[in-house]
């Protein structure tokens, strides 16, 4: 049974509170116990409390496959990319290189890429993914289209992503503020967009005396 | 005034061989607990050990070793959700420092103590006991218990000491904690509940959040303002920091930490002048609205701007946005309970309450957000200096007679209330209080002013401490007996809605470790005083809770453990009877206080609150502001608080590996342009000063604080404790410490402290 096709993972990081509970669950999940394959950041400690948990992304067209000289990262039917499979993986390192958003890690201790695989022992049985089941700020979201829509109607959804000149579509979903321009995140280019928190803060505690 | 010298803060002994043998030590999951083709032998249902909200979870358990947690996505609080100390709870059990025997202080040991058989040592326990209360009198022997124990457990501790010991010195560390809050609600409500389930926080128009850092300390609570949010609500965070929840709020309004009193009166002020007032609800519900007008009628904006450090301009948004709601909910925490002035800053905010008329109604609430596990269950039936079952109060005739006549004893034979739990600590140290058992509660990690308690600890004649580890209070005692962890017994708590749950057994105690309430009878016994401390289980003891606490404000008679499994917990107050005419709570309990015609046991009618009357109380709030202000050699101010990856003392979450590498050690917050005045850089050995102690961290250099405030969190020991600073200043009204400001100086260290290399990060 593939993953229920009206079900999405969301992630919507003006909601994350750092807290890192998806990074801890992720150790929980049954296929590699743990590990984590989350990755979770603060964008600039010193600026801002803003975080961002990092999941992998799902790609329709997956980088990290498509420069496996292996052969070994499969895409399910369902959408899903999968962890390396161990008798093809090389540990060459080209997909943890390759990938526009960081996500796969090489164990070096069984030479194998591993990334998350959207629980996929959990999804297919219907149930969410550990990370989110247990984000207490539903951050990471998994559910319908519908219930996003009318739960949070601050939001759109979002998937398409721009590198550079690379274009990517992705299974899993970005709620960005309704107000956003752009249909399509230019990655790229926010890269060299100075800090927008510093100024809000500075504003905040500007009227505050003392040192 | 002359500056005096800071005492220099006597180094406790490192204690390396204690810690080598008692740790604090991480542990991570290996072996059967990484084992991915291991099938666990049972899965149950049960709850988190931590924060006040309790959320629900399952744990996994194979070969009495749990290897797991899993969602429990139909419990209604969390469904699913949990926070990482949630997540990884169960490193906690099967632990390496996990105490299998007794011990007892022995000078010759390298660690400091040695083995004891279980018997032998309540034997020393119960003829320690004796001899003292013989020698001094019976108050010479005091009890601190906690507020994360199940309530069956603080109900037998409560009991054990004034029917078996009948000493008044019997207190607990929501002295540190719900005491303000619970203060506060009985003046204004006459009740000390949450006077809504969190159900009513999705919708309302406004949230405001005093003093809560909500996504690190209460992170379930997230998702409800998020939701709120999401439906249209505009979020008001008042906070020295912006913590993740203030991050995206609508209104940040950055106090100046104490002011908290001048911020409600100046608010109040606006809403009287603009007329943002429910005249109606405040005629016919309320009582003391003028006096309170007449003392918030000198706080304009531009006076409250200059006291609260927030802008004039915020203050007048935060009120247009508050006083035109037609719905509200409003939260607070520590932040504005943990001050000298907690009480009155309490009061401040129900009065805004009280003043809009949101209350009593759907999507109109208010709410302390309880810290403990049992924070509110553990501060309802008697382990509090002055109070007995139900709520019900050590001082007064008729509820002293009740309870006696439920515990078979003469009502003469009850102690009067006693001390405090600081004021505990303050008897020890001068020598009028010559023995303590302490349980769930490790003071010199928690306590302000901890040299202070070091020293009076080391001033007992006896001390015996029941834990799981050895904490950092427990290497002071005389005996160390081995209690339970949370998954080790079944009971009930009451998590921060008022919602009565269950917490399921999931494994057996190890070694020779007992169960608390097993313990605590057991020492009775020795002493050849348990009569009524005989219980055979811990629903022994919770059937006759019901009973005593039947026909008062925390009534739980007619909550049975199937009624609270069979609805995801049961709302208190549940009487298992009313009067004629008046309806018995549904299944569920009562989820919203003060609804329009309910009844209670004070008002027996006469209005929705619980006084004779029926009307909620203004109560008059003098801004007094911090007892210990800046000076020129004291010029900044101290705040403590938490991290989302730590709780409390520590005892637990500092054994804990992820957690610990999560936020390893304590760092000092500063603001870059302070940090800039001072020529401190993001990592710098720091040096904070205070009159009380010295404390040298690294800097954590952020823009997310007043640059006239740092901030350290409080979970670490000795050397790294906030609490060497912080000042042992108490509210009047409620005992509370005022943890959230003090006065400390702040500049680079000569070099790194002498702990740096020899303790790991948890030490």
């Amino acid at each position: 049974m593939p993953v229920p096709d009206d079900m999405v993972f969301y992630v919507d990081p003006a909601r994350c509170i750092g807290c890192q509970s998806c990074v801890q669950a992720c150790m929980e999940c049954d296929t590699h116990k743990g590990q984590s394959m989350i990755q979770l950041d603060f964008i600039d400690k010193a600026n801002s409390p803003q975080t961002v948990p990092m999941v992998c992304m799902h790609c329709e067209s997956p980088t990290c496959a498509e420069v496996c000289p292996a052969d070994a990262i499969k895409r399910t039917e369902d959408g899903v990319v999968q962890t390396a499979r161990k008798p093809r993986c090389i540990a060459c390192n080209n997909c943890v290189i390759a990938c526009p958003f960081g996500v796969p890690k090489m164990n070096t201790d069984r030479g194998l890429m591993m990334k998350c695989d959207m629980c996929y022992d959990r999804t297919y049985v219907g149930l969410k993914p550990m990370c989110a089941s247990v984000c207490p700020s539903q951050a990471l979201a998994f559910g319908t289209r519908e219930e996003m829509a009318r739960t949070r109607p601050g939001s759109i959804p979002t998937n398409t992503f721009r590198f550079g000149e690379q274009l990517i579509k992705t299974k899993v979903v970005v709620m960005v503020p309704k107000d956003a321009r752009e249909p399509i995140v230019d990655v790229t280019a926010s890269l060299f967009e100075p800090t927008y928190g510093n100024e809000l803060m500075d504003d905040v505690f500007a009227e505050v005396e003392g040192p | 005034m002359a500056d005096p010298s800071p005492p220099t803060t006597p180094t406790p002994p490192l204690g390396l061989h204690t810690i080598a043998e008692f740790g604090p030590h991480r542990a991570y999951s290996e072996g059967v607990r990484v084992d991915t083709g291991v099938e666990p032998d049972r899965v149950v249902n049960t709850h988190c050990c931590f924060c006040g909200q309790q959320c629900g979870m399952k744990l996994e358990v194979k070969d009495e070793t749990i290897i797991g947690v899993k969602p429990w996505y139909e419990f209604p609080f969390n469904r699913g959700m949990m926070c990482p100390k949630g997540v990884t709870r169960y490193l906690q059990q099967a632990h390496p420092d996990r105490l299998l025997h007794a011990y007892e202080r022995a000078s010759d040991s390298p660690s400091g103590f040695r083995e004891l058989g279980y018997g032998a040592a309540i034997a020393r326990v119960a003829e320690a006991i004796d001899r003292i209360q013989r020698d001094h009198g019976r108050d010479a022997f005091a009890i601190l218990s906690g507020a994360s124990l199940s309530t069956e457990k603080t109900y037998l501790i409560g009991k054990f000491a004034h029917m078996c010991l009948r000493t008044a010195n019997i207190d607990y560390n929501g002295r540190l904690c719900m005491v303000s809050a619970g203060a506060g609600n009985k003046k204004a409500f006459g009740i000390d509940r949450a006077a809504n389930s969190w159900a009513d926080i999705i919708g309302t128009e406004v949230v405001w959040i005093s003093g809560a850092n909500i996504a690190e300390c209460a992170p379930i609570t997230t998702n409800y303002v998020w939701q709120a949010r999401e439906q249209g609500a505009k979020v008001i965070v008042v906070d020295p920091r912006i913590t993740p929840i203030a991050r995206t709020c609508d209104l940040f309004l950055p106090i100046k930490p104490g002011r908290d009193t001048a911020l409600f009166n100046g608010i109040l002020h606006l809403m009287i002048e603009n007329d943002w007032l429910d005249h109606e609800f405040i005629e016919e519900n309320t009582v003391g609205f003028e006096a309170v007008a007449a003392e918030v009628h000198p706080w304009t904006p531009r006076r409250t701007a200059e006291v609260t450090g927030i802008s004039e301009k915020l203050v007048r948004e935060a009120a247009e946005v508050w006083g035109q709601a037609k719905t509200s909910f409003l939260m607070h925490a520590r932040g504005i309970e943990h001050h000298s002035s907690g009480v009155q800053n309490v009061m401040g905010s129900i009065n805004i309450v009280l003043a809009s008329g949101r209350i009593g109604r759907p999507l109109c609430g208010y709410a302390t957000i309880t810290g403990q596990a049992n924070g509110q269950g553990g501060r309802e039936h008697g382990q509090k200096c002055d109070q007995l079952p139900g709520g019900r109060d050590l001082d007064n005739p008729e509820h002293r007679a009740y309870v006696a006549g439920v515990w078979g004893m003469d009502p003469a034979d009850l102690p009067m209330p006693g001390a405090i739990a600081y004021e505990i600590i303050r008897k020890a140290e001068r020598g009028e209080i010559k023995g303590l058992l302490s349980i769930c509660f490790n003071p010199v990690v928690s306590l302000p002013d901890n040299n202070f308690v070091r020293r009076a600890l080391e001033k007992l004649d006896f001390y015996v401490a029941i834990d799981f580890f050895l904490n950092e209070t427990a290497r002071y005692a005389d005996v160390v007996l081995p209690g339970s962890l949370q998954e080790e017994d079944e009971g009930t708590v009451t998590q921060l809605e008022g919602r009565i749950i269950k917490i399921n057994q999931v494994v057996d105690c190890p070694g020779e470790a007992k169960q608390d309430w097993r313990i605590i009878q057991d020492i009775a016994k020795a002493l050849g005083r348990e009569a009524g401390l005989v219980f055979e289980s811990s629903r022994g003891i919770f059937e006759e809770l019901r009973i005593a606490s039947k026909g008062w404000i925390n009534d739980y008679s007619g909550v049975s453990w199937e009624r609270v499994e069979e609805n995801y917990g049961v709302f208190w107050p549940c009487p298992a009877e009313t009067p004629p005419g008046v309806p018995l709570p549904p299944p569920e309990g009562t989820r919203r206080l003060f609804e329009p015609g309910s009844w209670n046991p004070i008002a027996k009618g006469a209005g929705p609150f619980y006084f004779e009357d029926g009307r909620a109380r203004f109560n008059v709030t003098a801004y007094q502001g911090p007892a210990e202000d800046v000076d020129e050699d004291y010029p900044l101010i101290l705040t403590t608080g938490r991290v989302v990856s730590q709780f409390l003392s520590g005892t637990q979450t500092r054994r804990i590996g992820p957690l610990v590498d999560h936020y390893p050690e304590p760092r000092i917050e500063l603001h870059p342009r302070l940090a800039g005045k001072l020529g401190i850089e993001d990592g710098d050995w720091t040096l904070a000063e205070s009159r009380r102690g010295n404390c040298t961290l690294r800097a954590l250099v952020v823009r997310s604080i007043r640059p006239d405030t740092v901030f350290v969190p409080y979970h670490w020991p000795g050397r790294k404790s906030a609490n060497q600073l912080t000042n042992a200043a108490l509210d009047p009204i409620s005992g509370i410490p005022e943890y959230k400001v003090c006065a400390v100086r702040v500049r680079k260290a000569d070099g790194p402290p002498e702990y740096a290399g020899v303790l790991q990060s948890q030490q």
